[in-house]
């Protein structure tokens, strides 16, 4: 029982990076119809960017976070005015293939501008474990956590209750009908990409900080951040709560099985906690294609 | 007596308009005015470009030549959004709601261009913006009192019956407090009932708001019942104007909707 609270832990941690990784994507997928191959890149740059900000210039920990997040947002947004917007009327799989050059792009800008980074990003938080009776929490594990929920938080709290949530969340359903109200659909884009590009940052701080089975602050975060992609899968492409359940619960079933596997199970192998969240995902494709929370429709993209 | 000036100053002006897919001309120097509290209504075969002058007044097209004034405005060349910040609400004709939310929130997207507070008050939920949430509400209230929707006011639009569908449409339209209302086909596939309800709303928006109408319909006994001047279309061009009851009996009309005598002779 103790192990098992102990990995529920690790695996709600990872799923919280799951989450938020995963609902950049559900975002920018809800406004634009694009699945963002690129939002593993993000990841990595916002994470790198908080090793620049805290590193090289001194900003201190939270301040680089907060910077990266800008950095990020703008980026995406940029990206969204500059690239996509010239796209508008071709096909969706044109702005994919896009997004995944962007994706692409990514490994060596960061590598000829970063090189090696010797240290990793420093966390208030460090490596050290909280007791909780018998159970052993590491700190980073809480903290992202309850970081992941105040993100999260904010932006459904944006979502729900605010006017441009209400705009975001109309011309998800219909772009004709919201710029008929005077709503400005390039402005939803935008803002789309930059929500993207801010959670991303908050994921691969997180991961580079030492949050699940994270090598540190290195490119290959972007491929953690691929397994956002069975949480959307599971959630619905097109939900953000989705995303966040979607998130938690692959983070939660790979830990677990990394955690009880190769025990109880040797014949499965060592890594089979890498591959459970796209078994997930195969399996979920072929019971509920448009997943738990999306919309029926999205079964024919 | 007359709601209708005639020698105000009209509030829409369209001016030679064409507009041009390839090479197919959807309008060809369509030009006509809208007075100020006026019911102008539009009519044609299918395909005739009704719509297309919606989407010439609302931007979401851009004509190759002629002039829209609106309110003293050129529209061509504008973006939709700005449009809708002019004054210029319309209705689609199958529907453009926002299914998956409430009726509440639907109208209360009609108001969104009416909103001052930026994106970054509006979504911190400041104190201003928390206001302007507040008043643009009671306005959203009346409306739905005027047009009879309050036992649906939390109900995704989606789930809702047809002609209710269609009558939450002209309340959105209504709630961005237009001075002109672009309505295409308010009644198109409604019972009986349904039309003269919609009709009833219709007459009751002309009487007591202060704003011009654009109907586009193919129920004639509505149009002629209800309209002020009726401009009827052919393949993209204006074939008569004026009142009801003229355009009804032009032979042009007669002819765009029935076919030539001696074309109809000599398929036989």
């Amino acid at each position: 029982m103790t192990k098992f609270l102990s990995l529920l832990g690790d695996g709600l941690a990872l799923g919280a990076v799951y989450a938020l990784v995963a609902l950049g994507f559900v975002v920018i997928y809800r406004a634009t119809r694009v699945i963002n191959f690129a939002q593993g890149g993000l990841v990595v740059f916002g994470a790198f960017l908080v090793y620049q900000g805290e590193h090289t210039w001194g900003l201190g920990f939270w301040v680089s976070v907060v910077f990266a997040m800008a950095c990020c947002a703008a980026i995406g947004a940029a990206f969204e005015a500059l690239v996509l917007r010239r796209m508008i009327g071709q096909p969706i799989f044109a702005i994919i293939l896009i997004t995944i050059g962007l994706f692409l792009l990514v490994e060596p800008v960061t590598t000829t501008v970063w090189h090696n980074p010797p240290g990793g990003i420093a966390t208030p938080w460090k490596l050290h474990t909280v007791k909780l009776g018998d159970v052993r929490l590491l700190q980073v594990n809480i903290a992202t956590v309850v970081l992941g929920a105040v993100v999260l938080g904010a932006f459904f709290l944006l979502f729900r209750y605010t006017r441009v949530g209400l705009a975001m969340r109309a011309t998800a359903v219909d772009q004709e009908a919201a710029l008929a109200q005077g709503i400005s659909v390039r402005q939803i884009f935008a803002l789309s990409w930059a929500i993207a590009g801010a959670v991303a940052v908050v994921g691969g701080m997180m991961l580079a900080g030492g949050a699940g089975p994270a090598p540190g602050l290195s490119v290959s975060l972007s491929l953690i951040a691929l397994r956002a992609f069975p949480a959307i899968i599971l959630g619905g492409l097109d939900s953000p709560g989705g995303a966040v359940i979607g998130g938690l619960v692959i983070g939660v079933a790979q830990v677990m099985t990394g955690g009880y596997v190769p025990a109880e199970v040797p014949a499965l192998g060592a890594q089979f906690a890498d591959v459970v969240p796209y078994v997930i995902m195969f399996l979920v494709l072929l019971v509920r294609p448009y997943g738990l929370f999306g919309t029926a429709e999205v079964e024919r993209v | 007596m007359e709601r209708v000036s005639a020698d105000a100053a009209p509030l829409l002006h369209v001016e030679q308009v064409t507009l041009r897919f390839g090479g197919v001309s959807a309008l060809q120097d369509v030009t006509f005015d809208v007075m100020p509290n006026e019911l102008f209504a539009i009519i044609g075969p299918n395909g005739a470009g009704k719509t297309s002058i919606f989407n010439c007044l609302n931007a979401v097209y851009r004509p190759q030549a002629g002039s829209i004034r609106f309110d003293g405005e050129e529209i061509i060349g504008k973006r939709p959004p700005a449009t809708a910040a002019l004054g210029i609400a319309r209705t689609f004709q199958n529907l453009g709601l926002f299914v998956n939310l409430n009726v509440i929130d639907n109208l209360m997207l009609g108001r969104h261009h009416l909103m001052k507070t930026g994106f970054l008050a509006g979504a911190l939920w400041l104190g201003r913006a928390k206001r302007e949430e507040i008043a643009n509400r009671e306005r959203v209230e009346e409306i739905i009192e005027l047009i009879e929707l309050g036992p649906y006011r939390y109900q995704p639009v989606g789930m809702l019956p047809y002609g209710i569908q269609k009558r939450i449409e002209l309340g959105r339209a209504l709630a961005m407090d237009p001075k002109l209302l672009l309505l295409d086909e308010p009644v198109a596939g409604m019972n009986l009932e349904e039309t003269e309800d919609m009709a009833r709303y219709i007459l009751q928006v002309r009487d007591e708001f202060e704003l011009s109408m654009i109907l586009v319909e193919h129920d004639m006994r509505l149009v002629m019942d209800i309209a002020d001047r009726v401009m009827a279309l052919d393949f993209g061009q204006p074939i008569a104007t004026g009142k009801p009851e003229q355009v009804q009996a032009d032979p042009r009309v007669i002819e765009a909707y029935l076919g030539q005598p001696d074309e109809a002779a000599a398929s036989r």
